[in-house]
């Protein structure tokens, strides 16, 4: 290096005369020094010695305005041409260097990703949320709206409203949570069921809706029996709806959960808030053990009676109502066997699934 | 309801359904969904044996077996076997059932002659457990202990109803006749077309008369009867000692009822397969005639279970001149019991109050089979029958006759018409039901038909009282024909507006907070008094049956509920944790409701639908968020990062401005957290949350570490404060000019307050202000502390001037220091 910064110069002969050999000297000497040349670095430095003010080329350039003016043409052509080769040499050479200084670089630069830290922390919702949202979605994508309601009810709009006699034994102290007193009738309701009452008090005819939500029973918590869970109930009232409207709105949304080749089926069952009353079985083709019939929900037609607590002429007006367990939907659509891991707020369980259910 | 199969077959041809899962697979088509298959699966020869002598052989393992001669028939080569058996508690002498080589006994267990002990054991004599007959019964059966003695080689299969088997279905509460034979075997038909005999069309009603009888109600539920119809009918000379033929005493036990005596066996029986609730006397025992009528305060009663009951008024009690003999549809008295020695019955059957029974059955928490029956309601047209069937039974096994004496009251109401356009269930159901289909449908399940015109008119039969409504015989046609032919269309629903604002915004908040970092859980909404009293310094609202006594509130916060997960996370080895949870918590009602509710069939008025809204208490929708350990783990290459208040304050920040609002902190104490680090959040003045370090106290006695950093936001009320349509401003392209100054001010004040007076010093061409150090110490004098501010200034027109930058800038200070005292620090 050292020799190179200071012995440039002595090595390429500055030249006095300005003659044809003197020019291929310099040029020759030149393009030797040049190759000599072993990475960018020395490059730089020389770059002065090879190609600069002081370089033997520039100094016989120099020497031609001290030239007859009759042999300044030829020798500023002879200089001319001479530079334009050890420019054009000096170039390729820095290409050819910059690339091999780019490739250590590059490897130099090296880490072992596998091995990098990750800082961002990483949140996961809970599947039951996430399943509510993702039904909620279908129905969206079907026009229809979400509604919601309050958890702790007034009696009226979670029993009295949908058909359930005073005396119904689902009104009794063994399912259903009150509120002290309990002449007060404040009860944490059963069902979504009475933001379906809501639904029909409130919005303008016709009513298409999913009421997704929290519900409780006043069952112990088992492997697969918790007070506290969640449902969808959808709920459509309009001018000649029927069960078959009924059967190809669930047919539809068993397929968008479960995949294409799912099916449903209907029995006959009873509800006090729907005549005809079915349950509704979804045949789920990727269930864990194979392909099976399970039963997923209730539905059926809109009871008359229902339709007249919110004013509406049973007469005119028909519609269809059905619902679901989503921690049900859950056990069976993702392989979820016992019911405790989705209320023990167990981080590992949610970060399973993240963001996608 | 457990069917026994043989029992079904009287009424229905099974046709080629053998087992019990054939029968359930037919009958879920209908609606009466399968539960379960009981008795059956086992093979002869299993014969009543004769033990006819024994020896008992210690063993070398402790046991002792008995080494038997059993004959097991009248004569041949093989009529004496020799037998090893485990059990002793069998006599010579006893008759026993004797499983041969080649019998197959439940399970799957086959019986083969083999050698055990030293000997060649030629079949087995088997206990009640291995034929299926009971759990409970580890000995041998002795067949003297049921009160059997058959000839030796008795086939015991058909003895003992071995090969009997039921179809378990469970009956939905509008079927009550479904809980009958007769009911079952109806729906049978109805589910293959199958044949159906009515049992009741064997039976010829017999009346008795001369007893004096009296239906009173002083005190009927919502208006109606406690007692429809009553019906006594006597049977005399009967042995009520007699014994009860094993067809009948099998199909019980198969039904679920235990024998009892030839009496109650046969109401039993008589109920199971009709479904009239029956209940026997004895007449000796009765004093004078018989009263149907409401309690009075204070009366008492002992049941057949032996307990003494204290009556309610509302009980509708069967009582004669001694007082109360019975709750009616409930439970018989104790003191008219029947017992072997009676010679004369007086049978009852009648017709109640569903409602009246239910509470009486509830409130006595007395759930019998009759009480089942009665709340679901029975079949007004069949008391006299099941009378008469029941007097017959008597009569056949018991040998006694009619006494003639008897009484009946009878109140029942005919039914109404129920009128149905033709067109209607094509309209409600979808499927083009031809009228041939409707009415043959309608008749099959026993109605009354007639057309007049475009209009059906049917009367439901006396069995369903479910029916009342033309929606009702839809289903009845719908489901007969079969709920597969219904076809499947998509209804169009009108042009909808998707999510709304509100729920967007719950979507957009949550997506955030788990990008965050935060993981979501879902918690109970149960704490105790003491949690809610800790975060919100107020009692919540009380449960009247809460599942665990000391969570009997409904939170006022989502805090607790975040605290108890996290130390259960903690104690499952998960030291650094990001939760949030967003949910309702329960506030206080506007007002009470009334204590009578509006009826449930008709809109009520805007004023009553108010009052009952008014009843219900405030549940806004919060987010709450808790953290503790490291938010980032210390790890090669990263420096750790302690999870607590600062990253509250950032998921703050973030679900304030994803509504499109801004706040501002107001520093102040905060029930539950560490009073020197907490503050109010405000949004356009209003209160909306909090956010700061949990109380270390809490920490501490919930097994968390000392730093957790917790918040908790009102959605509702944020959302409900945020502007709903942002107006763009302009963006300037003018030049900023920034200032950095550093205030002395006193420690207490907040930083917040003093930007807040900077800011409103500064005026309009202040755009932004950010706090950049807070220094205390060396050069400090105690007590005070050094905020430096970075100060950005922009004009709307002009690229501002040194001076104007800072007369601004001395305007911010001068309000700093006139409403805080605060002095610009000389660097």
């Amino acid at each position: 290096m050292l020799f190179l910064r200071t012995g440039i110069a002595k090595l390429v002969r500055v030249p006095s005369l300005l003659n044809a050999q003197t020019v291929a000297l310099a040029l020759s000497e030149s393009l030797a020094e040049l190759s000599k040349v072993q990475n960018a670095a020395e490059l730089r430095s020389a770059k002065g010695q090879l190609v600069g003010e002081n370089s033997a080329i520039s100094r016989l350039n120099s020497l031609i305005k001290d030239l007859p003016s009759n042999e300044k043409a030829e020798a500023g052509k002879l200089v001319g041409a001479a530079r334009a080769e050890l420019m054009a040499a000096f170039e390729s050479k820095a290409t050819e260097l910059e690339a091999v200084e780019s490739v250590a670089l590059l490897a130099a630069e090296t880490v072992d990703l596998t091995a990098a830290p990750q800082i961002l922390r990483r949140g996961a919702r809970h599947p039951l949320s996430l399943l509510m949202d993702q039904v909620s979605e279908v129905f969206v994508g079907m026009g229809w709206e979400i509604a919601d309601g309050p958890e702790l009810e007034n009696e009226w709009f979670n029993f009295d409203a949908l058909n359930f006699h005073p005396d119904h034994p689902a009104r009794a102290m063994q399912d259903t949570f009150f509120v002290a007193p309990v002449d007060a009738h404040l009860l944490l309701r059963t069902h979504t069921s009475p933001v379906q009452v809501r639904s029909l008090l409130d919005r303008e005819l016709p009513v298409y809706v999913l009421c997704p939500g929290r519900v409780f029973r006043t069952d112990e918590l088992d492997a697969t029996h918790t007070p506290v869970f969640h449902q969808v109930e959808g709920l459509a009232i309009d001018k000649g709806l029927t069960m078959a409207d009924l059967r190809g709105t669930l047919e539809h949304f068993a397929r968008v959960m479960f995949g294409p080749e799912a099916q449903i089926r209907l029995r006959p069952s009873f509800f006090p808030f729907t005549e005809p009353s079915a349950e509704l079985d979804v045949w789920h083709p990727a269930a864990k053990g194979g392909p099976r019939w399970v039963e997923w929900g209730g539905c059926g037609m809109v009871n008359p009676n229902v339709l007249l607590a919110a004013g509406i002429d049973p007469e005119v007006y028909s519609g269809f109502a059905f619902g679901m367990g989503i921690e049900r939907t859950l056990m069976f659509r993702n392989g979820v066997t016992d019911m405790r891991d989705m209320v023990e707020a167990d981080v590992r369980f949610s970060e399973q699934f993240g963001s996608v259910i | 309801m457990k069917v026994p199969l043989s029992w079904l077959a009287e009424f229905v041809d099974l046709g080629e359904n053998k087992t019990p899962q054939d029968v359930m697979a037919q009958l879920v088509r209908v609606g009466l969904e399968e539960e379960g298959a009981h008795g059956g699966g086992l093979k002869g020869p299993i014969v009543v044996g004769e033990v006819l002598e024994f020896v008992e052989e210690p063993q070398a393992n402790g046991k002792t077996i008995r080494w038997c001669q059993v004959r097991v028939s009248s004569s041949g080569a093989d009529a004496v076997r020799g037998v090893v058996c485990g059990a002793r508690n069998f006599f010579v002498g006893d008759k026993v059932v004797v499983t041969l080589p080649g019998a197959e006994l439940p399970g799957g267990f086959q019986i083969a002659a083999r050698k055990t002990y030293g000997h060649v054991s030629d079949g087995m004599i088997a206990s009640s457990r291995e034929l299926g007959l009971s759990d409970e019964h580890e000995g041998i059966l002795r067949l003297s202990e049921i009160g059997l003695d058959p000839e030796v080689g008795t086939d015991a299969i058909k003895l003992l109803g071995l090969d009997e088997s039921a179809a378990e279905v469970n009956v939905t509460p509008d079927r009550g006749y479904a809980l009958s034979i007769r009911g079952v075997a109806r729906e049978f038909s109805h589910a293959t077309g199958h044949a159906f005999t009515d049992p009741i069309s064997k039976v010829s009603p017999q009346n008795g008369t001369g007893f004096a009888l009296k239906v009173l109600d002083s005190a009927p539920i919502h208006q109606t009867p406690g007692c429809a119809r009553f019906l006594l009918l006597g049977v005399e000379g009967i042995n009520a000692s007699a014994q009860v033929p094993d067809w009948m005493r099998n199909r019980l036990k198969l039904a679920g009822m235990r024998s009892i005596s030839i009496a109650v066996d046969i109401t039993n029986y008589v109920m199971l397969e009709l479904g009239q609730p029956l209940h026997a006397y004895d007449v000796s025992k009765l004093t004078g005639g018989i009263t149907v009528r409401r309690a009075t305060a204070g009366e008492k009663l002992e049941t057949l279970d032996g307990k003494v009951r204290l009556l309610d008024q509302e009980d509708l009690l069967i009582s004669d001149e001694s007082g109360p003999i019975g709750i009616a549809g409930v439970m018989g008295g104790a003191s008219t019991e029947v017992t072997d020695s009676t010679t004369s019955v007086m049978l009852e059957a009648a017709v109640f109050d569903p409602i009246s029974i239910a509470r009486s059955a509830r409130r006595h928490k007395l759930p019998s089979e009759a009480s089942k029956r009665f709340e679901r309601g029975v079949d007004p047209e069949l008391a006299p029958f099941a009378a008469a069937r029941a007097a017959q039974l008597l009569i056949e096994l018991a040998g006694g006759k009619l006494s003639g004496v008897g009484a009946e009251f009878n109140e029942v109401t005919k039914r109404p018409g129920i009128a149905m356009e033709l067109s209607f269930p094509e309209r409600h159901v979808g499927v083009a039901y031809s009228q041939a289909e409707i009415v043959s449908s309608l008749e099959a399940i026993g109605a009354q038909v007639e057309i007049k015109g475009d209009v059906l008119h049917a009367v439901a039969p006396s069995w369903r009282p479910d029916i009342t409504h033309k929606t009702d015989l839809v289903e009845e046609v719908a489901r007969l024909v079969g709920y597969d032919k219904i076809p499947a269309t998509i209804p169009v629903a009108p042009p909808g507006r998707g999510f709304t604002p509100r729920q967007q915004y719950r979507r957009r908040v949550l997506a955030a907070m788990t990008g965050a970092g935060f993981v979501e859980v879902l918690n109970y909404p149960f704490v105790s008094g003491q949690e809610n009293q800790s975060f919100s310094g107020a009692s919540g609202i009380e449960l009247e049956n809460p599942i665990q006594s000391e969570r009997s509130q409904l939170r006022r916060s989502l805090l607790p509920g975040l605290i108890q997960a996290a130390s259960r996370n903690l104690s499952r080895g998960f030291a650094n944790l990001a939760l949030i949870e967003e949910g309702s918590v329960f506030l206080d009602a506007k007002s009470q409701g009334p204590k009578v509710l509006p009826v449930g069939n008709q809109r009520p008025s805007v004023e009553t639908l108010q009052i009952l809204n008014d009843s219900i208490p405030a549940q806004p929708r919060q987010l709450a968020g808790l953290a503790l350990g490291e938010w980032i783990e210390a790890k090669l290459g990263v420096t750790g990062v302690s999870a607590g208040y600062p990253q509250m304050l950032d998921a703050v920040a973030q679900a304030v401005s994803l509504a499109g609002a801004s706040y501002e902190l107001v520093q102040t104490e905060i029930p539950g957290l560490h009073p020197g680090r907490a503050a109010k959040v405000l949004v356009s003045g209003e209160v909306v949350g909090h956010v700061g370090e949990l109380h270390p106290d809490l920490a501490l006695v919930n097994h968390l570490p000392r730093r957790v950093g917790v918040f908790e936001l009102n959605l509702d009320k944020i959302f409900a404060l945020a502007p709903d349509l942002v107006l763009a401003g302009e963006v300037n392209p003018m030049p900023a000019a920034t200032q950095d100054i550093s205030l002395l001010v006193d420690q207490s004040v907040p930083a917040a307050v003093i930007a807040k007076s900077l800011i409103s010093g500064a005026g309009e061409l202040l755009e932004d202000l950010q706090l950049t150090d807070d220094y205390r110490g060396q050069g400090i004098s105690e007590g005070q502390k050094s905020l430096t501010f970075a100060l950005r200034f922009r004009a709307k027109d002009r690229t501002l001037t040194q001076a104007e930058v800072t007369v601004a800038r001395d305007a911010a200070v001068l309000m700093a220091a006139e409403q805080h005292g605060a002095e610009l620090r000389s660097l």
